[in-house]
């Protein structure tokens, strides 16, 4: 009833191949978009806002990158961990030894960083696939993470090797409270899906999920391999990139090569499974499920178990039931909550007729 | 005038005497395996070429070689004036575009997305531009959709546009793949067993659609099949493969007569 296209007539093709062709979906899409704009910083305490919208934001972004590459063009990495601190720790040597750059101009340069140090290590993909791919981005995890630990120069040659961010100065106004940092992200976050979300619709995108799903016949039809899947190592490296860079600047205010470990990485490519492989809403529902689903699980237990004694076993049952509810997830719906969602959509539009 | 010769007449107008294509002494082996043994033969403009044999024959790694999947190791092959091997998506950007026995979808998009990337090396914009999707990137992309709706129109499958073709039956796969095929435009169109594992009134509508390609577009076709009534009835010129060598090259009704291809086909007692 309510999510029926009919009489939405489209006379051209641009229409039909807009990126929200249902009005439905436009409207929600509108929606979510003007409350995360209005309503959240109205309402929400800078606690919230801290703890959940900006890691949500920013990981989202990490998702979305490596989404691209996984789940767009089948290429698996292990390395995004480190292409994240790639780009916090070339944004952190551009902001301070060159000041007078504009905040923006400085994220964008620790994309591209991180982009060229990702296609220097997405070159092995030109011979092998899969798993042993993923192996050698896992070399990219450990060399990258041995370089900021090893070269102090990156770290502004303090030995500890742990660096404050420069405070995000744009025009002049110096971003300071956590609604304006919010607001920040969100800017980078809402311009950075729109792209990739037309990226993936075009044929760059197509080349891509050609290349994952039949490798030979995308090269019959005129598909160069090496560059199409160098391009999205690229784009892929600059998305993690400027996440990395925000994670720095914004949510811990220091540069920590310790923070983007190995665990890090997993924690990203947890994010693209469980939101859903080739699907751009999957990487926010991944960020969300990821980030949230322990506080959830760790307030509901404190709540009902905090006064019976049991502190430590509460703690390692949350986390066993952490892991339980990702195995359920992937064996009810192993394409992601990004697959669940269009197959409500999907029912919605026949609901509640179904013949 | 009979018959024959109405439809002989007919052949003379559709097919030049120009060859697009020259297979020149293709040796390819693997390992030990002589897949093709000193295969030559031509395909002229506007034809429809079929590559009979039994299994094993060389019949795809034929038209592998012919494509670049395959480097074969001996011979060469001249195309539109040109000679010398291509490699795969030099082949698809100097126009020849082919199927697979095997289904080869892209599974996990929709048919108007599989076709669309048929499309794709006609798109010049760059992906800065697609990412900005404004002005020429969003015409670009309408100008090559109506391309790809010509085709779908064309095959008659505009009521699974969006379909994602993991879902479509057997049948309806196969035509999807030859709309990529033919949404690139190709001046040959290679068919690696176009109605392999078909009924028959898929078969004809399979006949129907290439016969008319090769009419309304002069499109020069290759295809390879098993059903010996398709072969003869559709095709101009059949080359017969058995081991890797050639042992006939002739009209459909000359190979029906030929004792060597009987015998390939039947066997012979020693």
């Amino acid at each position: 009833m309510l999510y029926r296209e009919t009489g939405q007539i489209k006379t051209d093709y641009k229409s039909d191949m807009a990126m929200f062709p249902i009005a439905q979906d436009r409207w929600f899409i509108y929606g979510c978009v003007a409350v995360a704009v209005i309503g959240l910083p109205l309402f929400a305490s800078s606690y919230i806002i801290e703890a959940f919208l900006i890691p949500i934001l920013i990981w989202s972004l990490a998702a979305l990158s490596l989404n691209m590459l996984l789940g767009y063009c089948g290429q698996l990495s292990l390395g995004h961990g480190a292409f994240m601190a790639v780009g916090a720790y070339a944004a952190y040597n551009f902001a301070t030894r060159i000041p007078e750059l504009n905040i923006f101009i400085v994220f964008i340069l620790a994309g591209l960083c991180a982009a060229a140090v990702s296609v220097l290590f997405g070159l092995p993909s030109m011979r092998i696939k899969g798993f042993y791919l993923a192996v050698s981005t896992l070399a990219a995890q450990f060399v990258i993470e041995w370089v900021f630990s090893t070269v102090t120069w990156f770290s502004g040659d303090n030995a500890m090797g742990t660096v404050d961010t420069p405070a995000i100065v744009i025009f002049g106004y110096k971003l300071e409270s956590s609604i304006d940092l919010y607001m920040f992200c969100l800017v980078i976050n809402i311009v950075l899906f729109v792209l990739a979300k037309n990226l993936v619709r075009g044929s760059v995108g197509r080349s891509w999920m050609a290349i994952r799903d039949m490798d030979v016949a995308a090269s019959v039809i005129g598909i160069r391999l090496l560059p199409a899947k160098l391009l999205a190592f690229g784009v892929s490296g600059f998305y993690a990139g400027v996440a990395g860079a925000m994670y720095a600047f914004v949510y811990l205010k220091a540069c920590d090569i310790t923070s983007f470990d190995l665990f890090q990485s997993f924690n990203i490519l947890f994010m693209v499974i469980i939101g859903g492989m080739g699907s751009v809403m999957g990487a926010y529902f991944g960020a969300a499920f990821i980030l949230l689903l322990p506080i959830v699980l760790n307030i509901t237990f404190q709540t009902f178990f905090a006064t019976s004694g049991f502190a430590g076993l509460v703690s390692n049952i949350e986390h066993m039931v952490f892991g339980g509810l990702i195995m359920f997830f992937l064996i009810v719906e192993p394409l992601g909550l990004a697959r669940l969602w269009s197959t409500a959509k999907e029912k919605l539009r026949l609901w509640p007729f179904p013949h | 005038m009979t018959a024959t010769e109405e439809i002989q007449s007919a052949a003379d107008q559709r097919i030049s005497d120009e060859v697009l294509m020259s297979v020149r002494n293709i040796r390819l082996s693997f390992g030990g395996v002589k897949a093709l043994r000193d295969v030559s033969f031509d395909i002229a403009k506007g034809e429809i070429r079929a590559i009979i044999g039994p299994n094993g024959a060389g019949k795809t790694s034929m038209l592998n070689v012919i494509n670049g999947v395959y480097h074969p190791q001996e011979g060469t092959i001249f195309y539109k004036g040109k000679t010398g091997l291509m490699k795969p998506h030099e082949a698809a950007t100097k126009g020849i575009s082919r199927t697979f026995q095997n289904l080869a979808l892209f599974r996990g998009m929709t048919t108007l997305d599989n076709i669309m990337t048929g499309r794709n090396m006609k798109i010049k914009r760059n992906f800065l531009w697609q990412a900005l999707r404004w002005g020429p990137a969003q015409r670009e992309e309408s100008e090559n959709r109506e391309a790809v709706e010509r085709v779908i129109g064309f095959l008659e499958i505009e009521s699974i546009r969006k379909t994602p073709v993991g879902r479509l039956p057997y049948g309806l796969q196969k035509r999807v793949e030859l709309g990529r095929a033919l949404a690139a435009e190709p001046e040959l169109l290679l068919l690696d067993e176009p109605m392999s594992g078909m009924n028959v009134e898929e078969k004809e509508d399979m006949c129907r659609f290439i016969l008319d390609v090769n009419d309304e577009f002069g499109t020069t076709i290759c295809l390879i099949e098993h059903d010996m009534s398709v072969v003869m009835d559709i095709s101009d010129r059949v080359v017969v493969l058995d081991y890797g060598s050639k042992i006939a090259d002739d009209t459909p009704n000359e190979v029906r007569a030929n004792q060597a291809v009987i015998d390939a086909y039947l066997g012979v007692s020693h």
